[in-house]
This record gives C-alpha cells, sequence and structure tokens, in this order.
C-alpha cells in the first residue's frame, strides 16, 4: 500500500455518545477497523461494549457522532438501505439467539431465505454445509434450538452468522457461559471461519483467552470510551494501567466496581 | 404549600407519562398498520396465527358463548314472569348475545388467552436478541412478528364471534325448550322475526376492532418488554389489562356509533 492511497476503513466511528436517561453509555467512541482485520474490543461489565457493536449494527441509534462502513455514513441512512447494508453484516449474539420456533437448518437458512430470496431446497443445502463448517452433524439440522446444548447452540448461531458469506462478522461475548473446551472450540472456529471468507471482524469480550486467540487487534473501552488501542503484543507489553489491570484481572487499580458501575 | 407542589408535581408527572404511553402506543399502531400494505409478506406466519388467535381459541369462545346463552335465557325468564312477559326471552337472547355479549365476552376471553400469549412470546424474544437477530438477519421485526398477529387478530375475531353467536343462541334454546316448556318452533320464529342485519353486523365490527386492539397491545407490550423475567411477566399483565379495558372503552363508543 502507499501513502497517497490510504485505503477506507471498514468501520469507522467518531465521537459516537449514547445516553440512556441520565446514564451515559458511550460518551465519546472513537474506533477505527480496517478491512479484513479483526478487532477485539475489551472493557468491564457495563462499560459499554455491547451499545458500541448495537450502535454500529444500527440496531441502537446514537445520540451524536459518526458511524461509517466502508466510507457511507449509517447513522442517517434510509431504512431501504440499511436492510441491504444489514445483508452484508453477520451476527453472533451472546445468548445464541436463535428462533425457538424454527428447527436449526431455518435458523441457519434464515438469511438467505428471507435476506436474499433463496428457495428452501438451495437454502437447507447451504444451511447443511454450514452446520458442517462449524462441526457438527447433518442430523441436528431437523432439531429445535431446545434441544441443542449451550455449546451447540453457539455453533449454530456462528452458522447461521456465517451463511449469508458476511463482509464484517460481529461476535458479542463469543464465549460467555462456555466450558474452556468448548470456548476454544468456538474461538478456533471463528478465527477459520473468518479467514476462510476474509471477512472484517468485530468481537466484544472480556474473555482474554479470546482476545489472544481472535484478535488482530485490541481496543479498551471504559467509562464509554476507548482509552487504548494496539496489537495484542503491545497489550501485554502495555504500561496503560487500565490495560494492565484488565487483562491481568487485577482487583486493585484505577478501574473500580464504582466507575464500572457509574458507567 | 410544599405538600401542594409536590402533590401537583405527581400528577402532573402522571398525566404527561400517560400521554407520552397514548402516543408511543399510536405511533407503534400507525407503523404497524403502514407495514401491512408493503411487502415482503409472511404468510406463513400469518397462517400460523390464524391457528393460533383462532381455532384454538374456538372451544373457550364457544363454551363461553353456549353458557352464557344459557343463562340469560334461564335469568331472563325468570325476571320476565315478574311481568308476564315470558315471550320476550327469545327476542332478549338473540339481541344480547349479537350485539352485546358475544363480541364481548370473547374479546375478553381472548385477551387473555391470545393477549398473555403474544405479549410472552414477543417479550421473550426482545429479551433473549431475538429480535436484534432478525434485524441483523435483513427481516423487519415488524413485517415478521406483529403484522401476521394483527392481521389474524382482526380477522379471526369476528369469525370466532359468529360462530359464538350462533352458540350462544342455541344454549338459550336449548334450556328455553327443554327447560322452560317454550315451543321450538315459535322460539325459532320469535328470535328470527327479532333479529336484523344491524345486530349481527355491528356485533362483528365491534369483534374486529376488538381483535385489533388485543393483538395490538399484546404485540406493543411485547415489544417494548423489560428486561429479565419481571419485564416479561409485566408485559403479559399489561398486555391482558391494557387490552380488556380497550375492549370495554371501545365497546361503549362503538354501541353508541350504532345504536344511538
Amino acid at each position: 500500500m502507499t501513502k497517497n492511497t490510504p485505503k477506507i476503513p471498514k468501520i469507522e466511528m467518531k465521537n459516537v455518545v449514547k445516553s440512556f436517561g441520565d446514564k451515559h453509555v458511550l460518551t465519546g467512541v472513537d474506533l477505527t477497523v480496517n478491512p479484513q482485520e479483526s478487532m477485539v474490543i475489551i472493557g468491564g461489565s457495563g462499560t459499554g461494549k455491547s451499545v458500541t457493536l448495537k450502535c454500529v449494527l444500527g440496531i441502537i441509534k446514537p445520540d451524536t457522532g459518526s458511524i461509517k462502513v466502508d466510507g457511507v455514513e449509517v447513522t442517517t441512512m434510509e431504512p431501504s438501505d440499511h436492510d441491504k447494508l444489514m445483508s452484508t453484516f453477520g451476527m453472533l449474539f451472546q445468548g445464541g439467539a436463535l428462533f425457538d420456533s424454527l428447527p436449526v437448518w431455518e435458523n441457519v437458512a434464515f438469511g438467505l431465505i428471507h435476506g436474499q430470496k433463496m428457495s428452501k431446497d438451495e437454502a437447507r443445502a447451504v444451511a447443511i454445509e454450514k452446520i458442517r463448517a462449524v462441526g457438527m452433524g447433518e442430523r441436528v439440522a431437523d432439531l429445535y434450538p431446545a434441544e441443542l446444548s449451550g455449546g451447540m447452540q453457539k455453533r449454530i448461531s456462528l452458522a447461521r452468522a456465517i451463511a449469508t458469506s458476511p463482509d464484517i462478522i460481529f461476535f458479542d461475548e463469543p464465549t460467555t457461559g462456555l466450558d474452556p473446551i468448548m470456548a476454544d472450540v468456538i474461538n478456533d472456529l471463528i478465527v477459520k471461519c473468518v479467514k476462510d471468507l476474509g471477512a472484517t471482524a468485530l468481537t466484544i469480550t472480556h474473555d482474554m483467552a479470546s482476545v489472544r486467540k481472535i484478535a488482530d487487534k485490541v481496543a479498551m473501552i471504559h467509562d464509554g470510551k476507548i482509552i487504548w488501542t494496539g496489537t495484542v503484543k503491545e497489550m501485554d507489553n502495555t504500561d496503560n494501567p487500565y490495560v494492565d489491570q484488565f487483562i491481568h484481572g487485577r482487583a486493585e487499580g484505577p478501574i473500580t466496581k464504582h466507575s464500572d458501575l457509574a458507567a | 404549600m410544599t405538600i401542594v407542589l409536590n402533590l401537583c408535581h405527581t400528577i402532573g408527572a402522571s398525566i404527561l407519562n400517560f400521554l407520552a404511553n397514548i402516543g408511543t402506543i399510536v405511533a407503534f399502531a400507525g407503523k404497524s398498520i403502514g407495514h401491512i400494505f408493503k411487502g415482503p409478506f409472511f404468510g406463513r406466519n400469518l397462517m400460523r396465527q390464524f391457528m393460533d388467535i383462532g381455532y384454538y381459541s374456538l372451544p373457550v369462545v364457544g363454551l363461553t358463548a353456549l353458557f352464557t346463552g344459557m343463562v340469560l335465557a334461564l335469568q331472563s325468564y325468570t325476571g320476565f314472569t315478574r311481568f308476564n312477559a315470558e315471550g320476550a326471552v327469545a327476542a332478549v337472547v338473540i339481541l344480547s348475545i349479537t350485539r352485546e355479549l358475544a363480541p364481548v365476552l370473547a374479546g375478553l376471553m381472548v385477551a387473555g388467552r391470545v393477549g398473555a400469549s403474544i405479549a410472552a412470546e414477543i417479550g421473550t424474544m426482545r429479551v433473549t436478541e431475538q429480535i436484534d437477530a432478525l434485524s441483523t438477519l435483513s427481516v423487519n421485526p415488524y413485517k415478521y412478528l406483529i403484522v401476521p398477529r394483527i392481521l389474524a387478530g382482526t380477522i379471526t375475531l369476528p369469525i370466532l364471534v359468529f360462530i359464538g353467536d350462533l352458540i350462544g343462541v342455541y344454549g338459550g334454546y336449548i334450556v328455553s325448550v327443554h327447560s322452560l316448556g317454550f315451543g321450538s318452533g315459535s322460539y325459532i320464529s320469535q328470535s328470527w322475526d327479532t333479529l336484523q342485519t344491524i345486530d349481527v353486523v355491528s356485533g362483528l365490527v365491534k369483534a374486529a376492532v376488538f381483535g385489533f386492539l388485543i393483538t395490538l397491545m399484546g404485540c406493543y407490550h411485547g415489544f417494548n418488554s423489560g428486561r429479565g423475567a419481571q419485564g416479561v411477566g409485566a408485559a403479559t399483565t399489561n398486555a391482558v389489562v391494557s387490552a380488556s379495558i380497550l375492549i370495554l372503552i371501545s365497546n361503549f363508543v362503538l354501541t353508541q356509533v350504532f345504536f344511538s
């Protein structure tokens, strides 16, 4: 890449602010994610990680600030344009968010059938391919989500997130509630799926094992602001007291329970 | 003085809150109705709602109508014998059932059964992020969740009420003929002679309005459900209570429109 042709960031957030009543969740988030980069946002509970992600997705509208995807402002986008943009996104929700009323294969194929208007037979074939890609057999295709374990639901949710071959995949606490082995399996699958698709990934987590496995770059959010950004190696060697406290999981340091709750 | 100011503040805040809630409900209804006329349409969801709201409500509406008709005949007979007006039983039963009792009681029963179910289902979807998941999969939650329920409620409740009319009148007939000694032919002819088209039509129009209100309240409270089990529980209660109150208020307004 030359200096004269700077690449357009895949996601660019500038001074994004969001409050719920008198609770100021985001107080000026600035974040840049480059194409095919895996960015992981870390931070304690209640610091604004999920709200940041949902602002980019358009599920929550920020009060002020700019969010651009591929250089296009999304906060002022028309609903029809936003629907088109959504078709380039994939999302793995913290709890899986699988539709209870639909069998597994229809959950995975949902975006293909309703978003891309693919025929049911074709969509089922793609869904089964994606179910296999996350290490599960075809036999689960006709089961319902309630019949699956938590780890299996996460895998199916991952299969749904990648089914439409999205440009950007969002992961919301992908390993929360899983045992360490299943968490590692999910991390490996995330890395494999993102690389295979050549997608950009934005993950939020407080699981440091996930961060070390998934991240190309790490951003730390605290009190509704991104306070540090760098690579995993830079994270391990940083002298930033907030990052240092967080990655080592120390109770003592500049991050206090009070400030987390206040955020 | 401070107590008076505090009281004024509390009353004022409550009124503002009440008006704000009405505003959000009207906006939600407007948005939902707007999506009825724009594709894509989810036919399979609509059929499922026809079954859930219409077909599965049939037993409860049928039983309610049957026993209401039977009790109405008994009570009318008991009261009218004091004035030697037993002959009016057939007319009272058929007019009461078609104009008021079938639509209102069916509406209240369906509000309890369907309104609660809709609020709980959509509220749980909200809490477990399934509604957010719909958006990320390029599917509008209004079109997928709200429109089929509102359409199914508005269309099926008049059908349920029409069936309830028949069953309720039949309940009155059973008691009148087999218990109170009325002649079968004269009871039927009295009922038929009394009945006018407006009696049935007004009941069916009321039913359509009630169906709309029940499903709208269920969807609104579920869609805006608070977090956790408590949030879903509150949404369910609010859906049933608000739908029931709206049924009673709109029944009065519609009765004024049709018969005053």
